[in-house]
């Protein structure tokens, strides 16, 4: 149930965001995180953005991701 | 990262700590990764992974479900709720149940779900159970302080939210279990940073490192764990850098201390530990459903008979010790909690039993 999951901001209204996550668009609540920005990727845990990523960080996943299926094929 | 190269080191410092050692994950997506990627098979024989407390639903007592379910009776009740509490069993019903017999039980992805709800149904009581730790806390304060900002009076939450760090420490005061390390749960971190677990290490000497939840992470982590017993040091180390940071999400911490008070609170399988709960301070007295709902009549609360789910969750035994697992206790007619629960470790080892999966 703790599960989050990392997402690019693609619109910001009020304490509100539209997030895109692997191309699927949902709406966040952004009030746990200092100044939301356009195009800046946060972790989202039910419904709310918990913490923001760098871009070190995505790719950081990015490569575990990709090194985790690389070992799987 | 090489996977097998990282294994390799990993039972070369197994050997160099020469005794068998017992690392606990207390995150139940911890548990669910560890079984998905087939990391046990791959550890060495010498090390185990236990799965603690670490299922936010398996360690609700069934004396807060037979609350929910008295308050689902009620006319005008609506219960609002994760999707992993509705099947478990309470001491004489479920929220499935109710739910069959027509009472209003609505699943929600977030709590922000239930407070719309509430808004745009104002004739209807809307509780929403709070049955998380500190990673989702924080979301469920957020929906009362808006509530009493908009005074949306027909919103409350019953209110059992569990704290992580306490629970290691009764779980290590009650010292029935062999605990070499903890894998400490990476989102519940995000929220009360790395620095709050270093009691745990000062404490009892244990080391902790915080995890990712990909498989390379949790290797990584195993690493760090064995490195720390090879150097014979006890410190809180990071692994999950790319979220977690010292002093964890100001905003969110400042956010729960707003809204909620340490308590003790009662775990299954663990008992009453002190100060691991999080209560409603009085100023939001108003949307405590335990505080509006104070006088509800409850039935004597009764646990499935021959159930371990209690052990299970302190790790002193697994499911497999248990008679009544994949008998009469499946995924699809559960008997306890643990085997409810998508992350529960009753469920993980149904699950994933016909694999060549070391337990
Ligand atoms: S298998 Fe079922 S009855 Fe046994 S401990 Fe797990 S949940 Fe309880």
């Amino acid at each position: 149930m703790c599960l989050a999951i990392p997402a690019r901001i693609i619109e910001l209204k009020d304490d509100f965001a539209t997030v895109d996550i692997e191309g699927v668009q949902r709406s966040c609540n952004v009030c746990l995180i200092n100044e939301p920005a356009l195009g800046e990727y946060v972790l989202i845990h039910a419904g709310f953005a918990i913490q923001k990523w760098s871009e070190e960080d995505v790719e950081e996943y990015r490569t575990i991701i990709n090194e985790m299926y690389e070992q799987e094929e | 990262m090489d996977l097998q190269k990282h294994i390799e080191i990993i039972s070369d410092l197994a050997e160099q700590v020469g005794k068998p050692v017992k690392f606990m994950e207390v995150c139940g997506t911890h548990t669910m990764s560890a079984f998905r990627s087939g990391l046990r098979s791959l550890l060495p024989e010498s090390i185990s992974l236990l799965s603690g407390p670490g299922c936010p639903v398996c360690v609700t007592p069934n004396e807060y479900l037979d609350k929910a379910i008295a308050i689902s009776r009620l006319p005008g009740s609506v219960i609002a709720t994760f999707r992993d509490m509705i099947r478990v069993p309470s001491s004489e019903s479920s929220l499935e149940i109710e739910r069959a017999k027509g009472a209003d039980i609505k699943v929600v992805y977030s709590p922000l779900d239930a407070l719309a709800y509430a808004n745009s149904n104002p004739e209807k009581k809307i509780v929403f159970l709070g049955v998380v730790f500190e990673t989702t806390a924080p979301t469920v304060a957020w929906t009362i302080r808006e509530a009493a900002k908009k005074n949306i009076s027909n919103y409350s939450v019953l209110c059992t939210h569990k704290t992580m760090p306490w629970a290691m420490d009764g779980l290590l005061m009650g010292g029935d279990v062999q605990i070499d390390g903890f894998l400490c749960p990476g989102h519940v971190s995000v929220i009360i940073g790395s620095n709050a677990y270093k009691f745990l290490t000062d404490k009892f000497g244990i080391p902790c490192v915080i995890s990712g939840f990909e498989a390379f992470d949790m290797i990584a982590s195993i690493e760090m764990l064995l490195k720390q017993l090879v150097s014979n040091c006890a410190v809180v180390e990071n692994q999950y850098s790319r979220s977690v940071t010292p002093e964890g999400n100001l905003s969110a911490l400042s956010l729960l201390d707003e809204v909620f008070e340490p308590c003790d609170i009662a775990w299954r399988g663990l008992g009453i530990i002190p100060k691991s709960g999080l209560r409603i301070r009085e100023k939001f007295f108003k949307y405590d459903a335990d505080m509006i709902f104070s006088d509800i009549d409850l039935p004597k609360s009764i646990q499935e008979k021959g159930c371990i789910c209690g052990d299970v969750l302190r790790g002193t035994r697994t499911p497999l010790d248990c008679l009544l697992f994949s008998k009469k206790c499946t995924p699809d007619s559960p008997l306890g909690a643990c085997m409810v629960s998508s992350e529960g470790t009753c469920s993980a080892y149904y699950k994933y039993r016909g694999d060549s999966v070391e337990f």
